[in-house]
């Protein structure tokens, strides 16, 4: 066992935060800790500004192949640079959805033409992705997706068009993306995940509405998006038609969780503000919230040593132990830390700082962390996952 | 950066957990604890002649294997998946430990040869109910002629009835705090000292009160410098924490497994209760602990093994030693906990060993401090800007 990093990883730290420290000021200081849950929807055209800034410093898609662009970036640099950019107070990236899911699923799957097409402008941070996942009747359940695509041909050749119907929902950035991946079921007879195709659909066409969803912190993360027979070429399908579910579950391995040590600097922030805010107003006294500020404590740095075990693990990350808690054990964490929030500001956390409905940073993340719990597998799926696949015990029947 | 154990520390892992298996089976657990003793004495002589374990993080200078505390916690890890009962833990975790913190080059060399020769040993410091920290040492010692009187009366002292070679703490009168204390090693058959075993609700490690009535040693029995011997007696202290910790992460994972090993056989209504969705939910909660709880110990392993090496990580050995010790408090007790339950009926029973485990969580949570005396500790250097030792 090894906890510190290369002198070569450290110099690669050293290069990331002076490069930080020059560029995230002037024109760029308004978007500093902003964006990320519970603010996705500010200062987005100053936040896709910054992400062409970020790749003319070559700091976008570090982890892709040299040959696409990326700089082929091992994973100790890439926990630095997520942990470097999260210190600096770098915004919440709009870039994440094609840098992190989008490419990857087409360097691994996509033809030439797909990855000539697309990657430049995932790259270059002037084209936007959302996911087109979730729908109304597919939640946690997702391969029951019901929005269909129906193949017309043109030619012999293979050549035609997909028109897509449908409604997707739980659409972060929606309105802000040039495209979007979508699950769509290419034959109507199928069932479950068989019969699927993986789709990259322009969204600015007239078969594509996007329409907000206003959530109870009265702001709109999320949409839903209509579908109403888009159109997306034969070119633009990941796969083969009915090979969609495979390419999507190929897509969640990628992550190998990189940026959650970035996550877990923005979770420091959010609990240095609230140990800050009991030293002001006396909570630090109360033996009770002693105890509870010492526990987040303790489970952050967990969480910390938990990452540093998945990410040195072997190859196939997804099937280690460690990796299989990570999502409800930051979840729940998290859902923690924001009702210990309230519970350090007391009587305040009532009062908001304005009308109709503005909501404190501390109070905005205590009603967004009821999401975390939920989205990307909910706690009761991620225990069903757990007691599955990790401990061995039977799977639930399925209707 | 490689947060996972070598193949040399996996090695060392798997020998342990093969020769445990055999020899620290239910049968042997049983018998060993229902002696006095507390463990089985050729047994013991066996692991130090054939296994060596008892001279893991010794250094080779004095007879030992050289290793370090990653290696020494892989193994302590499945000690407790087994319940192995021995005087491994006093001996090789106080002992060694406060020899090699707190011993002079002359005590080193003269003890540690005498501890890889199979030598067991054990440390007090802690008075009836006073605590873990430098209150809790109450015994007194004075200056007398060449060397030192030492009265008083230790508790909670883990083979402390069956050790050879003691180390004590005691303060100077009139001192309180982390002032004033010194620490001592001894002879346990130095007149005036009497030895009581302390029948103990966890029956498989083994606790004694001692008491001190006008016990003399010689001037070379002080470790470090005398009065000042806090810091070090912390360090030894927190060291031990990490060492309990992992005692507590390998107990917490044999909970998990042998619950679900039964969950997997136990029918009612017509299926096996694995099978059932709140029962499930309860094992994945038990697992989550678990992992949970062992990156916590390997984190604070390795800051352990710098804290000895003098690197610049064992800075951070007491809040690594609080994080470990007490989040692995909780989640053995929890795992053992929801084992019982689990197991139903059966779990109340003497037969099934979920309940040696669920014993064994509560005295290991206690010892050296449980998860609220840590969460404080912390607390303090988070809230009140204290250094804490």
């Amino acid at each position: 066992m090894k906890l510190s990093f290369s002198p070569e990883d450290e110099q690669f730290r050293e290069e990331v935060a002076s490069w930080l420290a020059d560029n995230l000021s002037g024109e760029f200081e308004c978007v500093k800790g902003r964006g990320g849950p519970g603010d996705e929807h500010h200062l987005v055209e100053e936040r896709k500004a910054w992400e062409r800034k970020l790749h003319e410093g070559g700091w976008t898609c570090i982890g892709w192949p040299k040959e696409y662009g990326g700089r082929g970036a091992s994973i100790e640099q890439q926990v630095i640079f997520n942990e470097e950019y999260a210190r600096a107070g770098g915004p919440g990236r709009i870039g994440h959805i094609g840098e992190t899911l989008a490419g990857p699923t087409i360097i691994a799957f996509g033809s030439d033409a797909q990855k000539q097409k697309y990657l430049p402008g995932i790259l270059r941070g002037e084209e936007f992705w959302c996911q087109g996942y979730s729908e109304p009747s597919a939640g946690s359940d997702l391969a029951n997706v019901k929005t269909k695509a129906v193949f017309e041909k043109t030619d012999e050749e293979g050549a035609g068009t997909w028109r897509i119907s449908g409604q997707k929902v739980w659409t972060s950035l929606a309105h802000e993306s040039e495209f979007c991946f979508v699950i769509a079921r290419t034959d109507p007879q199928s069932v479950a995940h068989k019969g699927l195709g993986f789709f990259l659909v322009r969204m600015d066409q007239p078969g594509v509405t996007v329409r907000p969803i206003e959530q109870l912190t009265g702001t709109s993360e999320f949409n839903e998006v209509f579908f109403d027979e888009a159109e997306c070429d034969a070119s633009d399908i990941v796969g083969a038609p009915g090979e969609g579910w495979k390419v999507a579950m190929g897509l969640l391995g990628f992550e190998r969780g990189v940026s959650t040590l970035g996550q877990q600097m923005l979770f420091q922030n959010e609990f240095d503000a609230i140990v800050k805010l009991a030293k002001a107003n006396g909570a630090a006294q109360n033996p009770a919230l002693r105890q509870r500020i010492a526990e987040a404590h303790i489970g952050l740095r967990i969480m910390r040593y938990n990452s540093m075990r998945m990410l040195s693990g072997g190859e196939d990350g997804s099937l280690q132990k460690e990796a299989m808690i990570y999502k409800l054990y930051w979840a729940t964490w998290h859902r923690n830390l924001g009702k210990l929030a309230m519970d350090v500001m007391g009587q305040e956390s009532e009062i908001l700082e304005g009308a109709p409905y503005e909501l404190g940073r501390l109070q905005s993340m205590y009603l967004f962390t009821r999401s975390d719990t939920i989205y990307g597998g909910t706690n009761q799926i991620q225990r069903n996952i757990i007691a599955e696949r990790a401990l061995g015990m039977p799977r639930e029947p399925r209707g | 950066m490689d947060f996972a154990f070598t193949d040399e520390q996996q090695m060392i892992r798997d020998t342990a957990e093969s020769f445990l298996s055999e020899v620290s089976t239910s049968e042997a657990v049983r018998a060993a604890m229902a002696t006095e003793r507390g463990y089985d004495s050729a047994l013991w002589e066996r692991v130090c002649q054939e296994m060596f374990w008892q001279a893991i993080h010794i250094p080779e200078e004095h007879g030992g294997m050289g290793l370090g505390y990653v290696e020494l916690v892989a193994m302590l890890e499945q000690m407790g998946r087994y319940l192995f009962c021995s005087p491994f833990f006093s001996t090789v975790c106080l002992g060694v430990n406060a020899l090699l913190v707190a011993g002079s080059e002359e005590q080193r060399a003269q003890y540690l040869p005498e501890i890889v020769a199979g030598k067991t040993a054990t440390l007090a410091y802690a008075a009836a109910n006073g605590g873990w920290g430098s209150d809790a040492v109450t015994a007194t010692c004075a200056a007398d002629g060449e060397g030192y009187r030492i009265d008083g009366s230790y508790r909670y002292v883990t083979d402390g009835h069956t050790a050879e070679l003691l180390m004590v703490a005691a303060r100077a009168d009139c001192t309180a705090g982390d002032e004033g204390i010194s620490l001592f090693v001894l002879p346990a058959d130095t007149p005036g000292i009497t030895r009581t075993w302390l029948p103990t609700m966890d029956q498989t490690r083994k606790q004694a009160e001692l008491v001190f009535d006008g016990v003399t040693v010689g001037g070379d029995a002080l470790m470090g410098e005398a009065g000042r011997a806090w810091p070090q007696l912390a360090r030894v202290l927190d060291l031990a924490r990490v060492a309990v910790a992992a005692d507590q992460v390998g107990g917490a994972q044999q909970s998990l497994d042998i619950t679900v090993d039964y969950l997997q056989e136990r029918v009612q209504f017509g299926r096996v209760i694995a099978s059932y969705q709140a029962v499930k939910h309860k094992a994945a909660d038990m697992m989550l602990k678990v992992e949970a709880g062992r990156s916590a110990l390997y984190y604070a392993a390795c800051v352990a093994d710098e804290a000895l090496q003098g690197g610049s990580l064992g800075e951070g050995l007491v809040e690594a030693a609080s994080i470990a010790k007490a989040y692995c408090s909780d989640a053995y007790f929890f795992n053992a906990g929801c084992g019982i339950q689990l197991h139903g009926g059966v779990g109340f029973t003497s037969e099934y060993d979920i309940q040696l485990y669920f014993k064994r969580a509560k005295s290991t949570e206690t010892f050296l401090g449980d998860a609220s005396w840590h969460r404080e500790r912390i607390a303090r250097q988070l809230l009140d800007g204290e250094a804490v030792a």
